[in-house]
């Protein structure tokens, strides 16, 4: 569970996030929706612990990670994971070894110990063979389209199976069928590992299909939060646009 | 006028604090988990054995100059058997620590401020944050322990190339005698000096990395931003190594004449 109030930050003479106050409950799958620039990615790095708040409080499953030291943070937030917009793959490393990187660095949490490099290597074709991946364990990033690079950045993140789950904007740029796969996937992770999701996004169809809530962040704040249903049906001029949006798109 | 001073000054002051921040961080990092052996290998054949060829060129032409110079300046006053001395001691207090921090920034520096700028600003080093991994235990801990390793054996490396070099073009070109260049070294080069040479270059070792590594951190802008926190990198790194040289030139000597004055008064 995530539990976030009165977020404040300010960058130089701009404040991207004012008060904000927001709540995602365990085991399921919040989107936040927003125009670009609002703010959406910012609040995803604080909740991950990148960045520190002005003002306000995050706590993630019972830890106020706002309380914390820049070096204690690193374990508080060792159960969380967040797939990136651009898949931040490290472009030195291939992908098998992007999907490895965080077993072989932080073994395994419950013991402590070091996982042995065949365990590691079974769990890396797992999880390379839910999002479809299986034959490109020695290509390099750069080697990978768009899609193929999102789709690494979720085996990546879904390897070590975090209880928090964040995704920064992960159907963006993407064609209509490799979105798809994307949101489908999210959906599928969720219901395997149970954990809370956040979703980043502006794409209303992908919104609807995973997100169990959905919230508008519009002036650095959390204007609205509802189920879809409800939620499409707030009087409210930007989510007036997405529902015709969508009526338009799925009419097509 | 003096809006723009207050917002220089607050800007320079931010600058200085972030980076003595980054050094403490890494400084933290290192002490409380050493880093992996193989990132610090990696690390220590990047900068060391990948930086052998140039630094061997520029102390060896620098040698062949230094031993030109002396011998043309000194030769005619019959003060042709200084110039083993004065290769010597150039190589060994000055010119080896100054031109191999200069190579090693240049070749090294320079790219590590490149590679950290490329994974900032594409967010690798957010990801690594995201996957709790210290990016300064992880990225700039073992280059800082390499760094710092390698640079005093480059300038030895370097420091020896010159005397070589200068050895080479006394003897070839002007016939002075293997005694006549390297017998005055054992008398005129003192500990003292081979010390002073190595504690030159520790610290420029040091300021090359967290410089270089510093910029490359603060890298925003995309593939211009990454092209500019390389250049500063380097500028950066240059300036600040030459006026380090000469605090250092003067504390040491200052050090020594004291230690010298109390081995008089105490004989």
């Amino acid at each position: 569970m995530i539990r976030i109030k009165h977020l404040w930050k300010r960058y130089g003479k701009v404040d991207v996030l004012k008060g904000l106050n927001l709540e995602a409950h365990a085991g399921e799958i919040l989107v936040i929706l927003g125009r670009s620039g609002v703010g959406k990615s910012v609040l995803l790095r604080h909740i991950i612990g990148i960045e520190a708040p002005d003002i306000g409080s995050i706590e993630v499953n019972g830890v106020q990670i706002t309380n914390l030291r820049k070096h204690q943070i690193y374990s508080a937030v060792q159960n969380m994971g967040m797939l990136f917009q651009g898949s931040a793959l490290f472009d030195s490393m291939n992908i098998e070894e992007n999907t490895a990187f965080y077993l072989q660095q932080h073994g395994d949490l419950k013991t402590g110990k070091k996982f042995p490099p065949a365990v590691i290597k079974q769990k890396v074709q797992e999880a390379l063979q839910v999002v479809g991946l299986e034959g490109t364990e020695k290509k390099m990033p750069a080697d990978l389209s768009g899609g193929m690079r999102k789709r690494a950045g979720l085996a990546r993140l879904i390897v070590y199976r975090p209880s928090i789950l964040l995704y920064d904007e992960p159907t963006t740029g993407l064609d209509p069928i490799t979105a798809q796969q994307i949101n489908e996937l999210i959906v599928n992770t969720q219901k395997d590992l149970k954990g809370t999701s956040i979703v980043v996004t502006h794409d209303i169809h992908s919104a609807l299909f995973i997100g169990d809530r959905l919230a508008l962040h519009e002036d650095g704040q959390i204007k609205h939060i509802a189920e879809p249903e409800t939620f499409l049906k707030i009087d409210d001029p930007i989510i007036h646009y997405l529902r015709a949006l969508y009526k338009r798109k799925g009419s097509t | 006028m003096l809006v723009l001073v207050k917002k220089h000054s607050a800007r320079i002051l931010e600058t200085i604090g972030d980076y003595v921040s980054l050094c403490f961080d890494v400084l933290r990092a290192a002490l409380k988990k050493p880093p992996a052996w193989k990132l610090v290998r990696d690390q220590l054949f990047h900068i060391g054995v990948m930086s052998l060829s140039v630094v061997a060129i520029t102390g060896f032409t620098t040698g062949f100059v230094l031993a030109a110079q002396s011998f043309y300046q000194l030769g005619e006053k019959g003060l042709a058997t200084v110039t083993g001395v004065l290769v010597g001691k150039s190589m060994i207090v000055e010119l080896g620590p100054i031109l191999t921090a200069f190579m090693v920034t240049g070749r090294v520096g320079s790219s590590m401020c490149a590679e950290l700028g490329t994974m900032r600003v594409t967010e690798q080093i957010d990801a690594l944050r995201s996957m709790a991994i210290n990016p300064y235990a992880y990225l700039v801990a073992p280059r800082f322990i390499a760094g710092v390793l390698m640079v005093p054996l480059l300038t030895f490396f370097s420091a020896m190339m010159g005397i070589m070099g200068g050895y080479l073009i006394a003897s070839s070109l002007f016939h002075l005698s293997a005694a006549n260049y390297f017998d005055p070294m054992q008398i005129h080069i003192s500990l003292f000096d081979v010390a002073t040479g190595a504690i030159k270059a520790f610290v420029f070792g040091i300021l090359m990395v967290t410089v270089c590594c510093y910029r490359g951190m603060q890298t925003t802008g995309g593939a211009a931003g990454v092209g500019k926190a390389t250049t500063q990198s380097v500028v950066t790194s240059y300036s600040l190594i030459l006026v380090a040289d000469f605090f250092l030139t003067m504390a040491l000597n200052m050090i020594h004449q004291r230690l010298k004055l109390g081995w008089i008064y105490s004989g």
